[in-house]
């Protein structure tokens, strides 16, 4: 029986070694990125210091992306919440046989570029795009609506990104409830609603809360739908890394932006691990 | 050679198909994989890396439809004529590129040539140690080049050339005619970036402090080159930005808003603008007094094959391929008018200069932009996200 014991490391090497050399590596050269110093040519210049931490809370301009962007992923969430779980709850209950085409239909997105997809946006909202042709046409407005590059456009694009995720975790929660149950509390008499909200919604949750996760996780780390569909003010955490290690080679600093955010989400999923349970996720994906 | 090599392959598969390779014959062409694979290893890598670069050579430029125009009327024919293929890579910006140069192992090994704006640039690059010194003897057509885009080259890398200058020209404005008259465009001047009238329907080009900061400076009365008041300048930007729709990142996107009506005025580079019009959209240039001027130059940087890069270069100053590629982007050529004739079309364009001494074109101060780019970069990312 000893001897076996090496057969579940050796199982599990080729991934732990994926894990090792693609994320604890490159996040431990951020973390030590992050105390460089940079040059003004943009050379980099090995040091130990905080200075790139304190440039981050000096005053208020960083922290204040960074809560806009967990507002905005909060927001987020919820709208994939609410969004989310009426499709995911119509396939579980429904009977038809296009149930599978449907489930597809939520995956077809994925088949086409997540940048693609954003930007078809532009000839849909914008000013000379299909919305504003079409109410010129009809006579109901004079003048184009200016809808894009605000913040409503970029919720609108991280909704778009994000929903099927939503929508998969809640349907595969829902599809591991045992349907007797249901036939049990309607036989108790219990009104279709109240078997919904004492029954399914509950044992549903699992579901929601690893969409939730999932959601705000990438939300949080995203930066194309701001960069696309934003207007001037609309920035996210992940814009500022991208212009500081793009835009000005200023990788340390970047990479202490990095770190604060890693340490944020991380303390996010800690926080939710203590009060609701990492483990709720993965019960969602079990059959009762 | 080829057919040999091919056909002893096909009895190898074919004897596989049939199950005849024994475990001695595995073994052997095991051992021959193994010994192919440890000869584009270490220590015969750099001998077989140079036999394989000195066939191809990479050039990264400005994208579509800038490396179009560089594709069809240098990098094909030259291809044709030497065999020597060219691997045609893009960048959407001079900062993001220069990122990936600095990531490459060894830092910039993986590149060869680069397409880059700006005489700052030349220096960042040569700062960070990327130059190179080329043989201006393998570059006879550099004798065409007008020296004033030579010389501010030479300056910086101590006589040398690490580069060849290809081209020129300038971030104008550009306005959608059907709502501004151009009568009104060339009275209100720089000043049509801050009219009043145009709120929520003015763009500019969000990644970069210098354009943002040279048309504040104009509009406060500013040499760009020696800005003596920088709070103006800021509450310039501060004051413009509540005018702003969108900040652009690319020439395709800069293209696209101007095109859909998204915006009316925005600064703009040259040849996009002239390419929209050809498109035959409503757009018109404005070049007003002090009009950000640029030089482009192709870079050749460290590690790259010097003997094939020259090679390269000289073929793309030859006056028909320079011309060819000059109207294809819509910039006009670095050759000297006066030594070289240059076609209506190059002479009709924005930044074209009949003397070839480019005198009166104001461009950035390498020096001078250069040593605040981390202050003014950060400045200019606050204003832009509404501080």
């Amino acid at each position: 029986m000893k001897s076996d014991s090496w057969k579940p490391w050796a199982l599990l090497a080729p991934s732990m070694s994926a894990v090792f050399l693609l994320l604890v590596i490159p996040v431990c050269f951020v973390i030590v990125y992050s105390f460089w110093l940079r040059a003004p040519s943009g050379a980099d210049i090995p040091a130990f210091q905080f200075g790139n931490y304190a440039k981050f809370f000096e005053d208020f301009f960083y922290p204040k992306i960074l809560i806009r962007t967990i507002r905005i992923a909060f927001e987020t969430v919820f709208l994939c919440v609410v969004m989310g779980y009426i499709p995911a709850y119509f396939f579980y209950r429904s009977t038809t046989r296009y149930k599978q085409v449907f489930l597809l239909l939520i995956m077809l997105p994925f088949w086409v570029s997540f940048i693609i997809r954003t930007m078809s946006w532009i000839n849909i909202m914008g000013d000379t795009g299909l919305i504003n042709h079409f109410l010129l046409k009809i006579g109901l407005i004079e003048t184009p609506i200016s809808m894009l590059y605000n913040e409503f456009t970029v919720l609108m694009g991280l909704i778009m990104y994000l929903l099927p995720f939503m929508v998969l975790n809640i349907y595969v929660s829902l599809e591991g409830i045992d349907k007797s149950l249901l036939e049990a509390a309607r036989c108790m008499g219990c009104t279709e609603w109240q078997a919904f909200r004492e029954v399914t919604l509950p044992l549903s949750l699992p579901g929601v809360s690893a969409g939730c996760l999932l959601v705000f996780v990438l939300t949080a780390g995203t930066y194309l739908p701001p960069m696309i569909l934003g207007g001037p003010g609309n920035d996210m955490i992940a814009n500022l890394i991208f212009k500081r290690v793009i835009g000005t080679l200023d990788w340390p600093f970047g990479s202490a932006i990095s770190v604060i955010l890693l340490s944020l989400l991380f303390a996010i999923v800690w926080t939710y691990n203590r009060y609701l349970g990492i483990n709720q996720i993965f019960k969602s994906f079990q059959g009762d | 050679m080829a057919n040999v090599t091919k056909d002893k392959l096909n009895r190898v598969y074919e004897a596989y198909r049939n199950g005849r390779i024994s475990r001695r014959q595995f073994i052997k062409y095991l051992s021959l994989a193994g010994a192919s694979i440890g000869l584009m290893g270490s220590p015969f890598a750099g001998a077989v890396r140079e036999a394989w670069a000195a066939k191809s050579i990479r050039f990264d430029g400005w994208g579509d439809p800038v490396s179009a125009a560089f594709r069809e009327n240098a990098f094909k024919p030259f291809t044709k004529a030497t065999g020597i293929e060219v691997i045609d890579g893009e960048f959407g910006d001079m900062d993001s590129y220069l990122t990936r140069v600095k990531a490459s192992y060894p830092p910039g090994g993986e590149f060869n040539i680069a397409h880059l704006s700006a005489v700052f640039d030349y220096a960042r690059y040569v700062d960070l140690g990327f130059s190179t010194v080329l043989d201006e003897s393998k570059i006879p057509n550099l004798k065409n080049v007008m020296k004033a885009m030579i010389k501010p080259l030479k300056d910086i890398t101590k006589g040398t050339l690490s580069a060849v200058p290809y081209d020129l020209g300038q971030t104008g404005i550009a306005y959608n005619t059907k709502y501004i008259s151009k009568e009104r465009a060339e009275k209100l001047g720089v000043a049509l970036l801050w009219d009043q009238a145009l709120k929520d329907k003015i763009g500019s080009w969000g990644a970069d402090h210098r354009t943002n900061m040279w048309y504040a400076a104009l509009h406060t009365g500013q040499s760009p080159n020696n800005m003596t008041n920088l709070d103006s300048i800021w509450e310039a930007l501060r004051q413009q930005r509540k005018l702003i729709k969108k900040y652009w990142s690319s020439g395709a996107e800069l293209m696209s808003l101007l095109a859909n009506e998204e915006i009316y005025a925005t600064v703009a580079w040259s040849g996009r603008v002239a390419l929209l019009q050809q498109e035959g959209h409503p757009i018109g240039y404005l070049s007003p007094e002090g009009t950000y001027s640029w030089m482009e130059y192709l870079f050749v940087l460290k590690g790259t094959d010097l003997e094939v890069a020259q090679q390269l270069l000289n073929f793309m100053l030859e006056p028909a391929a320079a011309i060819a590629v000059a109207e294809g982007q819509n910039y006009p050529p670095s050759l000297d008018p006066t030594k070289v004739e240059l076609t209506d079309k190059i002479k009709k364009m924005p930044a074209f200069d009949p003397t070839g001494k480019l005198e009166g074109y104001l461009f950035a101060d390498p020096a001078y932009w250069n040593a605040n780019q981390v202050e003014w970069t950060e400045k200019w990312d606050r204003i832009k996200a509404g501080s």
